[in-house]
């Protein structure tokens, strides 16, 4: 019993290297090469047994029965005792092929299966932030679902069955022309006149089940829109017509499911039945060579053929489904070869970041494993020594020029200055470019032009993981993770205390209401934290930050969900939080950059103002224009 | 349950009856053929007569043709009643969603309620059409089969009937004990994708906190889970084919050795041993279709059971009796009202609420994120139920109102509002299916929406996408309160419908409404006291309760929180 996959596949992909995809797999397959040798000869064996089973009422019929019919003797019965016997033999060494053949594959599929899986993950892992934001991540989720379940019933169970046909039908071909040539002939013109209906049919079912799944896509798209939005309608009292709608979906929908599923059905009766009718035609054809006395056809002869004829069918259909399997798998397997061969994220990055401490002399600074409140770089000099600077949050932007598709410039000629402990926020329109900055500072794209230090360094001279480790980010949309509350705030150190988080909470005013869910700090977040609201969410990133405790913070509309109120609560330990570091703000609310540093005005990816609060005003200018709202924003 | 859904089968029901009929008689015909076969065997080619055997072949290829006849009729008829049956069920599923109040949608998250109509209705129309054919073809084919290899010979059908329990019986225990296996792996397959859903929507935060290393093992975990699982419910299956040979080889051996000895004693044709060997196959078959059949309807048992719970569930909200039809004017009570989500007492999120606006007020609602502002507005159009109190509208109780009346008499801008796929006419028109034109223009420039809307190159025929997503969330808000408008209503609630838009057009917006719908009685939420500030009343909600009512000035005299949210907006102070 395959699990059944969950969902449809949309289409029927085609593979576009099929060859090297194969290949591919066959260099997955080689790991196991001694065991599926073993396989094949298992496989052989049980065919041969199948294969035996149709051929031996020929043997019994003909050379024991119809002699001792005529004339019993005891060596003719002792003769078909020993058959007999023979017989039962290679039947258990045919039951125990099969079991060991079955067995022995199922390693192959699981651990091929989470070889993929986990490479894949692994390498998904490694990729630049610009590959999601190309790729939509339903399509990457369906190749950890879709492809991967199809790739494990290729490897599990088409290939080990279509090698059992295969050899199934090798074996019987040749038993039946060993019974009759002509017989045989007759019999191919049969299979062959099934494959043509088979495939006929097979391609015209494919066409409607393209125009149902189009029809199902509209239909559920429809659902989807209407449940989503189920509340508008029951405020204008739009049930009605939103029925009407749906009905005549439904009913589209009916109409090409019925034909798509009606056709594929249609295929077992006709080609079983022309089973029966390849059956008569032998038996005719047969029997009137016997009666004739042509081609030497004896009783038992036609008696093994009809039964050969039969078993020789069954493989022939599997192989063109199981062909048809694997096409697919390939498609499948394709996408997930394509993923794993995406470029990863590239490090240069050499200088990493470090604990430090000073030295007796409280001039030279250490490296150290305890958890000081000073951090610095570790920058390798060229005698194989390293420098040790310290952290301090001096962060400039100089002439950065950016675009995320190279003909499409987003940010020009941006210089920054971030001093040491400064606030520094950027105002302005939806896609003026501000969050586009701070993707820059920790390297999520990397610039075109000019360049962005950091202390000093140039960024892309320190090792990615240890820039981002000194960078603390809080988004607007809040990701977190299916875990409890407490693990969600570790998120942002995992060797933090129950009591580091707990004070992190308190310090972003989460505590409150984090104790008040029914398992307080244990309480299980399931589904992205649905169950909360979009500020308490903001509220759990906040001291998930808290408790990374990184010397710059980046924060993107982080308290835009919060009420006013609230926010004021929360600012003082936001100011607490933001004491002593370097802070990148972004806000619409302009009450919460007001008590920047330095707020740069950005529109259209460059700066147009920049000063801090009472300058900007004073200067009468975009700025001033927002914050008397003359001027839109959202 | 099986009662339940076999309603939905509807008009398709003499399709749903007359498929087993056909495929009975394709059944028939199927026997009948092994059986013809021996005669052909035994009367024609063993004695050379053969004229006997072209007659009884051409009989053979007729019946095969009928049988193919019956094969497609009962595949036509099954499949028009299995598309039937989902479509029907789908339907019902729809209408019931439709039916359903605002306490039933929370019930059933949006996600669920889409897979339920599209997996869950996949499913069970698959078990659906498994049950006509096969399910009927299956057991059927075996009775057949046996009743004629009794008739061929007694004797040799008894290992058959020895045989089928034993195999019957194996197969029922794999599959017995396989399928919660599968289930666990479904489950941990369930694990495994919510680590990578989680991980493709928060790839920035797991990048900038650096934990790919950390995810990598809730992945592998999650991997290895499946890999354990899927082993061992594997291992187990790998039992199903070894046991069915061991079964039908032992079978044929035995036939073997006992037709032998009654060919040669006489009692049996040669012909005769054929048919039986070919009823044995038959048999076989229809086993392993059964335990298919048997996977497909458990599987399906889950998606059933799913589908009957949304069927099932009850409206929370229904029509009264004899309902009052028109409402009179746009005053609103609220009496000693209660209410809690879960109608549980001690979680009221809305505690002894009594308010009294006069029709035409304009209103103000001020209260902190999650002091049940929305709750208390969504008590209006009856949106929700109260626990305890009432709420009357133009002086008659909520639940004295035919809900249609009532809804459109009072319009609602929702927080979390929607645009549909559509023109921009076709959206407003939602208020209002007559409105002409000139009303949408007239309301768009209420809403402070006709400049933006004239300006897009298809005016008010531009489409806008799925969710709204080609205008922005200030244009967005600004055509719902139009499309709120063009209801004309007597009652006008904007949920925090402004927040994305500029403060100097929102208040051109509240002077519009001051000028042009002044006995519209209309309660606005918002987070900006300048939003409320010139309201003819503002109440402030706190945790449920009502903490103040007055003006501007008598709040700022007053009221605490009124007074700390201002100045929490004031700070850094005008210039």
């Amino acid at each position: 019993m395959p699990p059944v996959p969950r969902g449809m596949s949309a289409a029927m992909p085609k593979s576009k290297d099929a060859g090297k995809t194969l290949k591919r797999i066959i260099g997955y397959l080689m790991q196991y090469k001694f065991r599926l040798l073993l396989v094949l000869l298992c496989i052989i064996v049980s065919a041969y047994a199948a294969a035996r089973s149709s051929l031996f009422l020929k043997t019994l019929i003909d050379d024991y029965v119809t002699p001792m019919v005529e004339h019993y003797t005891s060596e003719l019965m002792a003769g078909m005792i020993r058959s007999i016997l023979l017989l039962a033999a290679v039947f258990l060494a045919g039951v125990v092929s099969t079991f060991l053949y079955n067995r022995l594959m199922i390693p192959v599929g699981q651990g091929i299966l989470k070889k993929v899986r986990d490479q894949m993950f692994d390498k998904m892992e490694q990729l630049p932030i610009r590959y999601f934001d190309v790729n939509a991540h339903g399509d990457i989720m369906s190749r950890y679902t879709n492809d991967t379940d199809t790739m494990r019933q290729m490897i599990a169970q088409t290939i080990p069955q279509l090698m059992n046909s295969v050899v199934s039908v090798v074996v019987l071909l040749v038993s039946m022309i060993s019974v009759s040539i002509w017989l045989t002939l007759v019999t191919l013109c049969f299979t062959a006149l099934n494959l043509f209906i088979s495939t006929k049919v097979g391609g015209l079912s494919g066409r409607y089940f393209v125009s149902q799944q189009a029809q199902l896509g509209d239909l559920n798209g429809y659902v989807e829109e209407m449940i989503n939005g189920q509340k508008v309608i029951k405020v204008f009292n739009r049930e009605e017509k939103t029925i009407e709608t749906f009905d005549a979906k439904n009913n589209a929908l009916r109409e090409s499911a019925r034909k798509a599923f009606f056709i594929s059905s249609m295929v077992m009766p006709v080609v079983m039945n022309m089973g029966y009718v390849q059956y008569a035609v032998l038996a005719i054809v047969g029997g009137a060579m016997a009666i004739g006395g042509v081609g030497g056809i004896t009783i038992g002869a036609i008696v093994s053929f009809l039964q050969l004829s039969r078993n020789f069918n069954r493989p022939i259909d599997m192989i063109g489904q199981q062909v048809s399997a694997i096409v697919m798998a390939l498609a499948g397997a394709e996408r997930i070869f394509r993923l794993m061969d995406e470029e990863p994220e590239q490090d240069g990055g050499t200088i990493t970041l470090v604990r430090a401490k000073y030295d007796m002399t409280g001039e030279k600074l250490l490296e150290t494993p305890e958890l000081t409140d000073i951090w610095a770089w570790k920058i390798p000099q060229e005698d194989g020594t390293f420098e040790y600077r310290r952290l301090t949050g001096d962060i400039r932007l100089n002439h950065v020029d950016f675009g995320y598709v190279p003909d499409k410039q987003v940010l020009y000629d941006i210089d920054i200055y971030a001093e040491p402990g400064q606030k520094v926020a950027f105002v302005g329109h939806t896609g003026a470019g501000k969050t586009t900055i701070t993707n820059l500072l920790n390297r999520f794209y990397d610039i075109q032009g000019g360049s962005i230090t950091y202390d000093g360094i140039d960024i892309t001279d320190i090792c990615k993981s240890d820039l981002r480790r000194s960078l603390g980010v809080i988004l607007q949309d809040v990701n977190l993770f299916t875990g409890t509350v407490m693990e969600n705030i570790r998120y942002g150190r995992q060797d933090a205390t129950d009591e580091e988080c707990i004070a992190a909470a308190k310090l972003a005013n989460a505590d409150s209401f984090i104790r008040v869910l029914p398992q307080g700090y244990q309480t299980v977040l399931a589904g992205d934290g649905s169950g909360l609201s979009q500020g308490q969410r903001q509220l759990i990133a906040i001291a998930r930050a808290a408790v990374a405790d990184p010397p710059v913070l980046i924060m993107d509309e982080a308290t835009s969900s919060i009420d006013t109120r609230t926010e004021s609560i929360v600012q003082k330990g936001m100011d607490g939080l933001m004491y002593g570091r370097t802070v990148f703000v972004i806000a619409h609310r302009l009450s919460t950059v007001q008590n920047a540093d330095v707020i740069m005005v950005i529109d259209a990816g460059h700066i147009i103002e920049r000063g801090n609060h009472e300058q900007l005003i004073a200067k009468r200018g975009q700025y001033y224009r927002l914050y008397t709202g003359a001027f839109e924003l959202e | 349950m099986i009662v339940k859904l076999a309603r939905y089968v509807g008009e398709f029901k003499k399709y749903a009856l007359l498929t087993p009929v056909f495929v009975c008689l394709e059944c028939v015909f199927e026997v009948l053929i092994p059986y013809l076969m021996s005669h052909i065997i035994d009367r024609g080619v063993s004695v050379g007569n053969s004229g006997y055997t072209l007659r009884m072949g051409l009989l053979l290829i007729g019946l095969a043709v009928l049988s193919i006849a019956a094969g497609v009729t009962a595949a036509r008829f099954s499949t028009n009643a299995a598309s039937g049956f989902a479509r029907n069920i789908r339907a019902a599923m729809f209408h019931k969603v439709q039916e359903y109040s605002f306490a039933n949608i929370d019930k059933f998250s949006t996600s669920s309620i889409i897979t339920r109509m599209t997996t869950d209705v996949n499913n069970i129309m698959q078990a659906f059409v498994m049950s006509l054919r096969i399910a009927t073809r299956a057991p059927l084919m075996m009775i057949v089969a046996m009743v004629f290899a009794f008739s061929v010979n007694a004797k040799l059908a008894l290992i058959y009937l020895c045989a089928v329990p034993v195999l019957g019986a194996a197969i029922f225990i794999i599959f017995r004990t396989a399928f919660p296996m599968f289930e666990r792996v479904f489950k941990a397959y369930d694990g495994l994708n919510e680590v990578v859903q989680e991980n493709l929507a928060g790839i920035r935060v797991v990048k900038s906190y650096v934990k790919e290393d950390h995810e990598r093992e809730k992945f592998g975990k999650a991997s290895e889970l499946i890999y354990r699982l899927f082993m061992k419910a594997e291992r187990l299956m790998s039992f199903n084919m070894p046991i069915m040979q061991l079964v039908m080889y032992t079978c044929q051996i035995l036939i073997c050795w006992f037709g032998a000895k009654f060919i040669i004693s006489g009692t049996m044709s040669t012909g005769q041993l054929t048919s039986i060997v070919a009823y044995a196959g038959m048999i076989l078959a229809g086993l392993m279709m059964l335990g298919m059949v048997m996977v497909v309807i458990s599987i399906a048992q889950a998606s059933g059971a799913r589908a009957i719970e949304l069927l099932e569930e009850e409206s929370a909200i229904q029509d009264p009796e004899d309902p009052v039809m028109e409402v009179a004017d746009g005053s609103i009570v609220f009496e000693h009202v209660n209410f809690s989500y879960s109608g549980d007492e001690t979680k009221n999120v809305l505690t002894d609420v009594n308010l009294r606006i006069p029709s035409g007020y304009t209103v103000g609602i001020l209260g902190g994120t999650g002091s049940s502002k929305s709750t208390l507005v969504q008590m209006i159009p009856r949106l929700y139920d109260v626990g305890s109190g009432r709420v009357l509208v133009g002086g008659v109780d909520v639940r004295d109102y035919d809900l249609t009346v009532l809804r459109d008499a009072v319009a609602m801008v929702l927080q979390k509002n929607e645009l549909f796929s559509g023109t921009v006419s076709e959206n407003l028109r939602w208020g209002n299916e007559n409105a002409t034109d000139e009303e949408l223009r007239e309301a768009c420039r209420l809403a402070q929406a006709d400049e933006f809307v004239s300006a897009m190159p298809e005016g008010y025929d531009t489409v806008i996408t799925r969710g709204g997503t080609n205008v922005s969330g200030g244009q967005k808000q600004r055509l719902c309160i139009a499309r709120a408008l063009v209801k004309r209503p007597k009652i006008l609630i904007l949920d925090d419908s402004t927040s994305a838009v500029d403060t100097a057009t929102e208040a051109a917006i509240r002077a519009g409404f001051r000028e042009y719908i002044p006995e519209t009685t209309k309660l606005i939420i918002a987070q900006r006291i300048s939003s409320v500030q010139d309201c003819d009343m503002i109440v402030v909600i706190d945790e449920g309760h009502i903490n103040g009512v007055g003006t501007h000035d008598e709040l700022m005299a007053t009221n605490a929180i009124y007074r700390e949210v201002y100045y929490s907006q004031q700070k850094g102070g005008e210039q």
